[in-house]
């Protein structure tokens, strides 16, 4: 655990949806999927996913229903709308942009300045 | 289905918190329940996998609380989007904001100030505690008099009432050390502050236990603002002695702040005990059982679980034992409860009716306000429909479209309503310290409360609401393709629309309150002009009564004698009449009279009940009152001369069947006196303006003496040059003599005060109606004037006559106007039926009012409908079709 990197903030958001972006998923199942797919490098605070997901709802970029999970336990589940969609899109072009300018930068060595 | 789940879950969200909590709830829980699941599958057990679930979790309510604010903050911004929106929008067009602006400052404002006075006069009962088991009681319907053996009677007699107290109004002169000054006051019974369950403010109140016969008990409790303003809340006031009339009276206490006696509209000065009424007033009905008219009012509180109407069946027994004791003064009675506040039967009804019925018009007022604005506002949104249909094109949710204009609508309803709310609150204070009635300390308690500015806000967002939904069909039926394409909705109109039917109503209402303020208008008027059975013009009124000054018994009848001589010889004067009381000024007393040949001299057999005024000489001479025939009272019938009497032509013809027979003629009193009848007179107003011709006798003041005075001082000249000097020969006769002196007509103010009011108040709802209703034509003809504007052009390009452009552009409005006004004056016609208890002689029946109604309603559309006909006739063709 300890090699686990704190989120940054407002990225939260753009995991969410990446993370349902692969198929309906309750929250649970949404932090499991965040670790899955960055191989549990992120430590995300369980309870902190909600206010997230509740503002992403309220967006319009998620919808909710209430569903069964796999082991028969009911729970909420969300997906992406079509707003969503686009906007995880629009989100990891900037995310990437961003992502190589800093990368770039910080390599940069000092007689190329 | 879907949209209605959807909706619900929206609203759900907005205004059921708790829903959205058990929610969340349910949804963390979940959560918790599936990572124990998965660290039971590790190998832990159930229990210890919950525990671990929900500590890794975190804490709950913070989450909750983070949603929470996500909610609020995403509501409270789209809030500000919409408040923008709409300022730029309204901002945009000044013309309409300032219109609807105005137009709901009135309208509200009308209803609040309505409201203040029906909240202020029935709504707030009497303030005492356990105000709604607070009950008077009426001999019949309207006449809460009783005598004051009776009381004690009543009082001890009755199981229905927790403690039944009585009381009077008077009037004495206080003197607090230097100057003795008018004063209010009510006599009241010493159990008055026990049975009506108030607490002193200061020192003590006077009780039971304190009286002890005649004039035992000189105490007085001032009232709280009497105690502010005279005393200058002294708190050492208490155990002072000050004079009363002359005799000393002890301070005791003061009564709470809230406590301003038990009539709404009168607030007395002090309360002393009503034993020591001859010291107060001069005379003392303490034993007179017969004096029907010596108390003003009994109440109290009724015991737990007595229903009113068992309790005046218990009063009515009371009242058979009374009847069979005393035959020879109680005749058989059928006792009422009534609520006290504004003295039960006599003022309640009818100004409840009123208050009622204005708080009604206002009503309808707002709503036809609300009517107007929504057909502007819909006007405007079909004005929008592009704008709207391109915000729908680019993918605004209409319900975000119409959340926009709801806040719009409500923006302009809120400012409306706060102006609206502001004037009215003005207003109801500068009412609530009006006096009136000169001479007489009657209030209006109509302070505004929290009820009234909750009322008002109330009606501001739901009128907001109300107009804000006319528009709502509309903007949900655009089709954002069809508008954005072709640029018009050209929507064929239906052949009777709801704001049509607004329109109309809106209309007929004005004409209800037309034909209501002319019908108002036109009984105070003929009340003005009609006959008194006395001349106020001219005259001035000196009242006092000399009990104040300390003059008892034979001294009376000498100083009343003084003053007329005193006044008489100032220069300008023509003559003095003295009388008692004057007419139209809390009546003559009732006097019961009886046949020559009456033997049965029991109160229910009395042939008649007359007003009584006593009278000097000079009388009819100085009032202007006609003599028909027989002579007028002179000097010679005093108190050893024969009984003798002036009656009017009313009673002339309903005891001795025609004036010139009654003279001559005897008939008697009570006690059995033999009174002859000298003299007839013209028939006069005695109690109130709208009496139908009541019996009068006038009798010499010798022979029926009485401290109150009013001397009649007819002047050649202007009555009011005459005060100065009728002040100052005042004084040098008695300085202790407080007088009031005042002109007759300005002293009429009293018996016109409900007609003036009826008439103001109408003619105000009357001019907002009409200001309305133009407005609402107006609105209605511009509209449809510049909606066809273009075929209106082609038509008079192809030769249309004016005429017959006018009748297509504004036949419409002019056929609502018609129709309206009809059903309107209908309407007004019935409704007058009401007005008559208050203004004089209100007909419909007048062929003026119906005229004025008309006239009014033409006029009325004439102004609406102008500047859309010139509109329409000043079309240029050509300058149209270029534009598209």
């Amino acid at each position: 655990m300890a090699n686990q990197a704190q989120i940054l903030p407002g990225t939260l958001d753009l995991l969410i949806l990446r993370a349902v972006s692969l198929g309906p998923l309750h929250g649970y199942g949404i932090l499991l999927r965040i670790g899955q797919i960055s191989g549990n490098a992120l430590l995300i605070e369980q309870g902190a996913l909600y206010p997230g997901l509740f503002r992403l709802v309220h967006q319009g970029l998620l919808k909710s229903n209430w569903g069964t999970s796999d082991n028969n336990r009911r729970a909420k589940f969300y997906e992406l709308t079509a707003a969503g969609r686009k906007r995880l899109r629009q989100e990891t072009d900037n995310w990437n942009r961003l992502a190589a300018a800093i990368a770039s930068a910080l390599s940069t060595q000092p007689e190329e300045a | 289905m879907r949209l209605l789940d959807s909706l619900r879950a929206r609203l759900s969200t907005l205004f059921q918190r708790s829903q959205v909590n058990a929610e969340m709830d349910e949804e963390l829980g979940s959560h918790i329940q599936l990572r124990a699941d998965d660290l039971e599958l590790s190998g832990l057990a159930r229990a210890d996998a919950e525990r671990r679930a929900r500590i890794e979790f975190g804490g709950r309510e913070r989450f909750k609380e983070e949603v929470r604010e996500t909610f609020l903050s995403s509501f409270i911004e789209v809030l500000i989007q919409d408040l923008r929106y709409g300022l730029r929008v309204l901002r945009k067009s000044p013309g309409f904001t300032i219109t609807a602006v105005v137009t709901l400052a009135l309208a509200i404002g009308a209803n609040a100030v309505v409201f203040g006075i029906l909240n202020g006069l029935i709504l707030r009962p009497l303030n005492v505690p356990q105000a709604q088991d607070l009950f008077m009681i009426e001999r019949a319907r309207g006449n809460g008099y009783s005598s004051y053996p009776d009381y004690v009677d009543l009082r001890d007699r009755n199981r229905s009432f927790d403690g039944l107290t009585a009381y009077n109004i008077d009037a004495a002169a206080l003197d607090t050390g230097d100057n003795p000054s008018k004063a209010w006051l009510m006599e009241v019974s010493g159990n008055y502050f026990d049975a009506l369950r108030i607490q002193p403010h200061l020192g003590r109140f006077f009780h039971d236990s304190d009286e002890h016969g005649p004039n035992s008990a000189p105490y007085i409790v001032l009232a709280y603002t009497f105690w502010h303003t005279h005393f200058q809340d002294d708190r050492g006031v208490v155990g002072r002695v000050v004079q009363l009339n002359k005799h000393p009276f002890t301070i005791v206490g003061v009564a709470p702040p809230e406590f301003h006696g038990t009539l709404l509209f009168l607030s007395p000065d002090f309360f002393v005990p009503i034993v020591n009424q001859e010291q107060v007033a001069g005379i003392s009905v303490l034993n007179a059982r017969g004096t029907r008219s010596g108390i003003f009012s009994l109440l109290g509180h009724l015991k737990a679980g007595i229903t009113p109407a068992q309790a005046s069946a218990d009063l009515n027994s009371i009242g058979s034992y009374l009847e069979n004791t005393y035959p020879k003064d109680d005749g058989h009675v059928n006792f009422e409860l009534a609520r006290p506040s504004l003295y039960g039967n006599f003022l309640g009804p009818p100004v409840r009716a009123f208050v009622t019925g204005l708080m009604l018009l206002a009503g309808l007022i707002l709503l036809a306000a609300c009517a107007n604005l929504g057909s502007l506002f819909a006007a405007r949104a079909a004005d929008r429909s592009r704008e709207v249909a391109l915000r729908l094109a680019l993918g605004a949710k209409r319900s975000r479209i119409l959340r926009a204009l709801f806040t719009e609508a409500v923006m302009i309803s809120l400012v409306g309503g706060a102006f609206g709310l502001w004037a009215s609150v003005a207003l109801l204070r500068v009412l609530a310290v009006w006096q009136p009635v000169p001479r007489f300390p009657a209030v209006l308690p109509v302070n505004p409360d929290a009820y009234v500015y909750g009322v008002a806000v109330v009606l501001a967002v739901a009128s907001g609401i109300l107009f804000g939904l006319v528009p709502v069909r509309q903007v949900l039926r655009v089709d954002s393709y069809q508008i954005v394409k072709s640029g018009s909705t050209g929507t064929a109109g239906r052949r009777i629309t709801v704001r049509d039917l607004l329109l109309v109503a809106q209309i007929s209402i004005c004409a209800v309150l037309i034909t209501s303020s002319i019908v108002a208008v036109r009984g105070l008027l003929r009340s003005l002009n009609s006959s008194f059975g006395f001349e106020p013009r001219n005259a001035m009124l000196v009242t006092t009564d000399l009990n104040m000054a300390g003059y008892r018994g034979d001294a009376v009848p000498v100083m009343q004698k003084r003053l007329i001589k005193t006044i008489e010889a100032i220069p300008g004067v023509e003559s003095v009449g003295f009388v008692d009381r004057t007419p139209l000024y809390g009546g003559g007393r009732g006097l019961a009279i009886y046949a020559d040949e009456a033997t049965d001299l029991r109160p229910s057999k009395a042939a008649d009940t007359a007003y009584k005024f006593a009278i000097s000489p000079e009388y009819f001479h100085a009032a202007g009152t006609a003599l028909l025939a027989g002579r007028a009272l002179s000097w010679h019938d005093d108190e050893n001369s024969p009984h003798v009497a002036v009656v009017n032509r009313q009673f002339a013809g309903k005891i001795f069947s025609s004036a010139t027979n009654a003279v001559g003629r005897y008939f008697k009193q009570r006690d059995g006196t033999r009174v002859q009848v000298v003299g007839v007179v013209e028939d006069g107003k005695y109690l109130s303006l709208t009496e139908d011709p009541e019996t009068a006798v006038f009798v010499p003041f010798q022979q029926s003496p009485n401290s109150e005075t009013s001397l009649v001082v007819r002047s050649s000249r202007d009555p009011l040059q005459l005060a100065p000097a009728l002040k100052s020969a005042l004084r040098d006769l008695d300085r202790g003599l407080p007088t009031y002196i005042a002109t007759w007509s300005n002293e009429l103010g009293f018996s016109l005060f409900p007609s003036r009011v009826a008439t103001v108040s109408l003619g105000v709802m009357g001019v907002l109606g009409a200001m309305l209703s133009i407005t609402g034509i107006f609105g209605m003809a511009a509209y449809s004037v510049s909606k066809r504007l273009k075929e209106l052009g082609i038509r008079l390009a192809l030769g249309a006559r004016r005429k017959q452009v006018l009748q297509s552009a504004l036949g419409r409005a002019v056929k609502l106007l018609a129709f309206g006004s009809t059903a309107g004056l209908v309407f007004g016609l019935l409704a007058t039926r009401v007005l008559s208890h208050i203004v004089y002689q209100a007909t419909p029946r007048d062929p003026l009012v119906l005229t004025g109604v008309v006239l009014a309603m033409a006029l009325l559309g004439l102004a609406a409908t102008w500047i859309p006909a010139q509109r329409a006739l000043s079309v240029d063709p050509l300058k149209l079709l270029r534009e598209e």
